[in-house]
């Protein structure tokens, strides 16, 4: 089933099945502390790797399981919505959205878990968000070329790189691992520092 | 007292299989901020309908009579609402305020908090997506954009903490 191939996302059957995709990112969110934006900015200060941790252990099970569903053609990589890479501005929407995690203490995805624990500053992040994307509509028409810059017809990494994307998703893995080891380290020390 | 948070690589772990699910099913991964546009288009709407419709890129929200809100995203964006709120209040964890450091004040949190918003709210446009459709979801697919995305978002936060210290420590 791939609801986005069929183009039936949209039918009350697709809006469902989001529904249900959506609780379970919400629970986990939640369950990982991310209703709470004090944790979430603790990185930025080198207290609390949390972010860095479940975000880098999220998107390695999701890479190794869609290669092996893959390889074992259960999946056709092919026939998925993927987000287009278009790099210039993908790194200015970077750097303003980076700058609008730390101030506000939120990205959009944990707000909506923020705000269903009560966090007022939640809903504030939010309405500031929805402001955004309307003052983004003003801009739009001075910077539409800029929003197009850099296709440069590379997709995937591997691909860009030249090499195959199961050998991606292992090295994916590896600097996960390493990152993961280097941030305890870090944790450990700011600790003793600061108990 | 509220239980404690998850171990963060179970937590990680079980995000990915959420994600793993959506690719699986919807054939499309997680997203957050898509939602957070059209709810912002549909109140803009409300309140001047011919200003929305006129503008070019607002107005394709309506588009051969189409209605927003009736869209995937729309509809997971609810479902995590509903998702955090099952698990905050499984954990007793559901305790309403304005989280801040404690020597921040009330009001200049909130202000930081929609300056802060219209700041993630504008560069989520800029880059097509926010950290869960453009970082978790492009990234797990190993995506260029996805990777430059993240990095740009965490070297302003790294950049720009200091200056908001007081605010979260």
């Amino acid at each position: 089933m791939n609801l986005f191939a069929n183009g039936t996302l949209d039918t009350p059957l697709g809006l469902l099945l989001a529904l249900v995709v959506g609780s379970g990112f919400g629970f986990w969110l939640e369950r990982a502390g991310f209703g709470s934006s004090r944790k979430l900015t603790a990185i930025f200060y080198l207290q609390d790797f949390a972010v860095l941790k479940v975000m880098f252990s999220a998107m390695v099970t999701a890479a190794i399981g869609l290669q092996l569903l893959a390889a074992t053609g259960h999946v056709d990589l092919g026939a998925l919505y993927v987000p287009e890479s278009i790099v210039w501005p993908q790194a200015v929407g970077g750097l303003v959205f980076g700058a609008g995690f730390v101030v506000g203490g939120w990205c959009p995805g944990t707000a909506a878990v923020g705000l269903a624990s009560g966090k007022l500053d939640a809903l504030v992040f939010l309405v500031g968000a929805g402001l955004g994307s309307l003052a983004f509509a003003a801009l739009q028409p001075f910077v539409g070329d800029f929003l197009h810059a850099g296709t440069c017809a590379i997709g995937s990494l591997p691909q860009a790189l030249g090499v195959s994307p199961a050998l991606g998703a292992a090295v994916l893995a590896a600097v996960a691992l390493a990152a993961f080891v280097g941030a305890t380290k870090v944790e450990r020390i700011m600790h003793k520092r600061n108990p | 007292m509220p239980r404690p948070y998850w171990n963060p690589y179970v937590a990680g772990a079980g995000l990915g299989l959420v994600l793993l699910f959506s690719y699986l099913v919807l054939g499309t991964g997680l997203g957050a901020s898509g939602a957070i546009t059209r709810a912002a288009v549909v109140a803009a709407h409300g309140l001047a309908p011919a200003a929305v419709e006129q503008n070019p890129w607002l107005g394709s929200y309506y588009a051969d009579g189409q209605n927003p809100l009736a869209y995937y995203l729309v509809a997971m964006f609810v479902g995590t609402l509903l998702g955090g709120l099952l698990s905050s209040f499984a954990a007793g964890r559901i305790a309403p305020g304005v989280e801040r450091g404690p020597t921040a004040g009330i009001g200049l949190r909130l202000c930081l908090a929609l300056v802060g918003g219209a700041l993630a709210g504008i560069g989520a446009r800029f880059a097509s997506g926010c950290t869960s459709g453009m970082a978790l979801s492009g990234g797990a697919l190993l995506q260029t954009g996805s990777f430059v995305f993240t990095g740009a978002c965490f070297a302003a936060a790294f950049a720009l903490a200091p200056m908001v210290r007081k605010e979260w420590r």
